[in-house]
C-alpha cells in the first residue's frame, strides 16, 4: 500500500526486460510498426497543414475532412504508378537502398519507452519492445546504418545530382553524429546508465544537491539540468535527419532532388519518404526519452497520483512527440537553408568543441558529488586543464589573427595588381577598353536606310 | 576447472558464431576479389557487420554496437565518400589487379596461419562461460580505466598524433620552416 502512495512510482528497469512471452513481443512489434505507419501518414498531413497555416495558406483540404485523407490518396497514387528503372543504374543496389534506409529507422524505435509496467492480457510487461544496457548506442548505430541507404541511393542512380546529394548527406550525417553522440554524454553521466528505461527512471526525481549545508532540489528533467546538451542535440537532430535548415542533400535549388532524383514517384519513393519521417520521429522520441522525462507526465499533471501508472503515460508520450515534431515544422517554416561550408564549419568548429568543454564541466561537477572524493586533486586538475585550454586558445588566436591579416594584405595586393593589368590573374579577361566595344572609328549603321 | 563441453555437440550460440565467422571470412575474400570498386567497400561493411554479430553472440554488446557505430557507420562511410568523390564507376573495372597479387596472397595466408596457430596453441582447452551482461558499458569501462589505463592512453596519444599528422599533411597553407 505504501508503494502505491509513493510520490514517484518507480518505472521499469533493465531487469524487467527479456521476460515477455513471444506473443507479447509480437504484439508490441506490430503495434510499433502500425504506430509508425500511421504517424508517417498523419505526420505528412500535419506538416503540410501546419506549414501552410504558418505561410498563410490553407494546405491540403480536398480529400476527406480537413484534407485528412490526402496522405492516403498520395500513398495509393504512389502504389499505382509505374516503377521506372533507369537503364544504367546498379539494379540491385538501386532497389535495396530505400530498404536500407527504412529498416534501421524502424528498428531504432524498438528501444523507445512508451510507458511503465502495464498488464497486457494478464501479463505484467513494460510498454517498450526491448531494452539493452547500451540502448542509446543502438539508436546511434541504426542511424549510422541508415546513411548507407542515402549514399547508395545516390551512387546507384548514376546521376551527378544524386551522387552529389549522397556525398553531402554522408559527410553531413557522419559529422553531426559525432556531436550528437557527445551531447548524450552529459545524460549518461547524470543517469549512470545507457539503457533508455533507466534514463527515464532517473528523470523521475531530481534529488537534491547538498552544498554548504543547503539542500537545493534539482529539476528532474535533463532538459533543464543539461540545457547546453539539449540545445546541441536539438541542432544535431535537424542535421542528422536532413531537415531544414540542414537539408542540403536534397537541396532542390541546386541538386534537383538530391539523392532521390532518379526515384520516380513509385513505391520506392514512398519508402524513402517513410524512412525520412520515421527518422524524424526516432530522433524526436530519443529527445523525449533523454531530455523530457520520457513518458512521465509534466508538472501540473504529475500531481495526480494516477498520472504515471497504467496506460496514461502513453498519452503524455504521444503529446510530447507531437509537440517536438511541431517544432521541426516550425523550424522548417522559419529558417532558410544554410550553405554547405557553414554547415561543416558549424558542426566541427562550434558544436564539437562546445560539447567537449561542456562534458568536462559536467564531469567535474559530478566528480565533486562523489562522496569521498579528493577535492583538492579535482580542483588542481580542473585548474590545469582550464589554464591549458586558455593558453592554447590565446596562442592559436594570435596566430590565426596574424594569418588572417597576411591573407587580407595578399588579397588587397592582388586586387591592386589586377586593377592595373587584368590578365595577370591567369584568367583570360578581355580588356574592357578594346576598340570594337566603343568603336575607335565606328560607323553607325542605321536600320532601314537604303 | 570447469568441465569443457565436447566440440562435437555445439550449442545454438556456437553454431551462430561459426556461421557469422564464415560470413565474415567470405565477405573479406569478396572485398579483395570483386571487380567492382564500390561493391568491395560494401562487402567490407558486411564483414564488419558479421564481426559485430560475433561480438553480440559473445555477449559483448557494447563492443558490438561500437563496432557498428565506428567501423560501419564512420570508417566505411568515409571510405565510400572518398571513393565517390574521386572515382566510383558502376560496373566492372579492369585495372583493379596489380602484379603483387601472388605475393599479397602469400603474405595473407602466412599471417592467417600464424594467427591461427597462436590462438589454437594458446587457448586450446580454454573455455569461458558466457554470462549475459558482462559486456555492458560499466564492466568494460571499469576494466579499461582500472587495469588497462596505460595502453588506453598510449593508443589515444597515437591516434591524436595520426590526426594532427593528417591535418598537417593535407593543409597547404602551413609552410615548413
Amino acid at each position: 500500500m505504501n508503494l502505491m502512495l509513493a510520490p514517484v512510482p518507480a518505472g521499469p528497469s533493465l531487469a524487467d526486460f527479456g521476460k515477455d512471452p513471444l506473443w507479447i513481443s509480437i504484439i508490441k512489434a506490430v503495434f510499433i510498426f502500425v504506430f509508425l505507419l500511421l504517424s508517417v501518414m498523419f505526420g505528412v498531413w500535419m506538416e503540410r497543414k501546419l506549414i501552410s497555416r504558418m505561410q498563410n495558406r490553407y494546405g491540403p483540404n480536398r480529400a476527406g475532412k480537413f484534407g485528412l485523407l490526402q496522405s492516403v490518396a498520395d500513398a495509393v497514387k504512389m502504389g499505382l504508378k509505374e516503377d521506372l528503372l533507369p537503364r544504367t543504374v546498379d539494379k540491385v543496389l538501386y532497389t535495396v537502398a530505400p530498404i536500407i534506409l527504412v529498416v534501421p529507422a524502424f528498428m531504432a524505435f524498438s528501444i523507445i519507452p512508451f510507458g511503465p509496467m502495464v498488464s497486457m492480457f494478464g501479463v505484467e510487461t513494460p510498454l517498450q519492445l526491448t531494452d539493452l544496457p547500451v540502448a542509446v548506442l543502438f539508436v546511434l548505430a541504426m542511424a549510422s546504418i541508415g546513411v548507407y541507404g542515402i549514399v547508395l541511393m545516390g551512387w546507384s542512380s548514376r546521376s551527378p545530382y544524386a551522387v552529389l546529394g549522397g556525398l553531402r548527406s554522408s559527410a553531413q550525417v557522419v559529422s553531426y553524429e559525432i556531436a550528437m553522440g557527445l551531447s548524450f554524454v552529459g545524460v549518461f553521466l547524470f543517469a549512470g546508465t545507457l539503457s533508455t528505461s533507466e534514463i527515464v527512471a532517473a528523470q523521475a526525481d531530481g534529488g537534491t544537491w547538498e552544498i554548504a549545508g543547503l539542500s537545493i532540489p534539482l529539476p528532474s528533467w535533463y532538459v533543464v539540468l543539461l540545457i547546453p546538451s539539449f540545445l546541441i542535440y536539438a541542432i544535431t537532430m535537424l542535421g542528422e535527419t536532413n531537415r531544414v535548415p540542414f537539408d542540403l542533400p536534397e537541396g532542390e535549388g541546386e541538386l534537383v532532388g538530391g539523392y532521390q532524383t532518379e526515384y520516380s514517384s513509385s513505391l520506392k519513393f514512398a519508402l524513402i519518404q517513410m524512412g525520412e519521417y520515421v527518422n524524424v520521429f526516432t530522433v524526436s522520441a530519443v529527445s523525449i526519452t533523454l531530455f523530457f522525462g520520457g513518458w512521465r507526465a509534466p508538472w501540473p499533471i504529475s500531481m495526480w497520483d494516477g498520472a504515471n501508472v497504467g496506460w496514461w503515460p502513453m498519452l503524455w508520450f504521444f503529446i510530447k512527440l507531437v509537440l517536438v515534431f511541431s517544432c521541426f515544422i516550425w523550424v522548417r517554416a522559419s529558417l532558410p537553408r544554410i550553405r554547405y561550408d557553414q554547415l561543416m564549419a558549424f558542426g566541427w568548429k562550434v558544436l564539437i568543441p562546445l560539447n567537449l568543454a561542456w562534458i568536462m564541466l559536467v564531469a567535474t561537477v559530478r566528480a565533486f558529488r562523489v562522496e569521498d572524493a579528493n577535492r583538492g586533486v579535482i580542483f588542481t586538475l580542473a585548474a590545469i586543464v582550464l589554464i591549458g585550454c586558455f593558453g592554447i586558445w590565446f596562442r592559436f588566436d594570435t596566430v590565426l589573427q596574424r594569418r588572417r591579416e597576411n591573407r587580407a594584405a595578399e588579397v588587397e595586393a592582388e586586387f591592386e595588381q589586377l586593377r592595373d593589368e587584368p590578365e595577370a590573374g591567369g584568367f583570360p579577361v578581355p580588356p574592357l577598353d578594346l576598340p570594337h566595344y566603343h568603336g575607335a572609328d565606328r560607323k553607325e549603321v542605321p536600320s532601314g536606310s537604303n | 576447472m570447469a568441465e569443457v563441453p565436447s566440440y562435437l555437440s555445439p550449442t545454438g550460440q556456437e553454431i551462430v558464431f561459426l556461421l557469422l565467422g564464415a560470413v565474415a571470412v567470405g565477405a573479406a575474400l569478396l572485398v579483395v576479389t570483386t571487380r567492382q570498386l564500390v561493391h568491395a567497400a560494401l562487402w567490407l561493411v558486411v564483414c564488419f557487420g558479421a564481426l559485430a554479430g560475433c561480438y553480440l553472440v559473445l555477449t559483448a554488446e557494447f563492443v558490438a554496437w561500437v563496432q557498428v557505430l565506428i567501423y560501419v557507420g564512420a570508417v566505411v562511410a568515409l571510405l565510400l565518400f572518398g571513393l565517390m568523390l574521386t572515382r566510383a564507376p558502376i560496373g566492372r573495372s579492369a585495372d583493379l589487379d596489380s602484379g603483387n597479387r601472388p605475393v599479397a596472397a602469400l603474405v595473407a595466408l602466412a599471417t592467417a596461419a600464424l594467427l591461427v596457430t597462436v590462438v589454437i596453441d594458446g587457448f586450446r582447452t580454454a573455455y569461458a562461460d558466457l554470462t549475459p551482461g558482462r559486456g555492458a558499458a560499466k564492466e568494460l569501462g571499469s576494466s579499461i580505466f582500472r587495469n588497462w589505463v596505460l595502453p588506453f592512453e598510449a593508443l589515444s596519444v597515437l591516434l591524436l598524433a595520426a590526426l594532427i599528422g593528417a591535418i598537417v599533411l593535407s593543409r597547404t597553407d602551413i609552410r615548413g620552416r
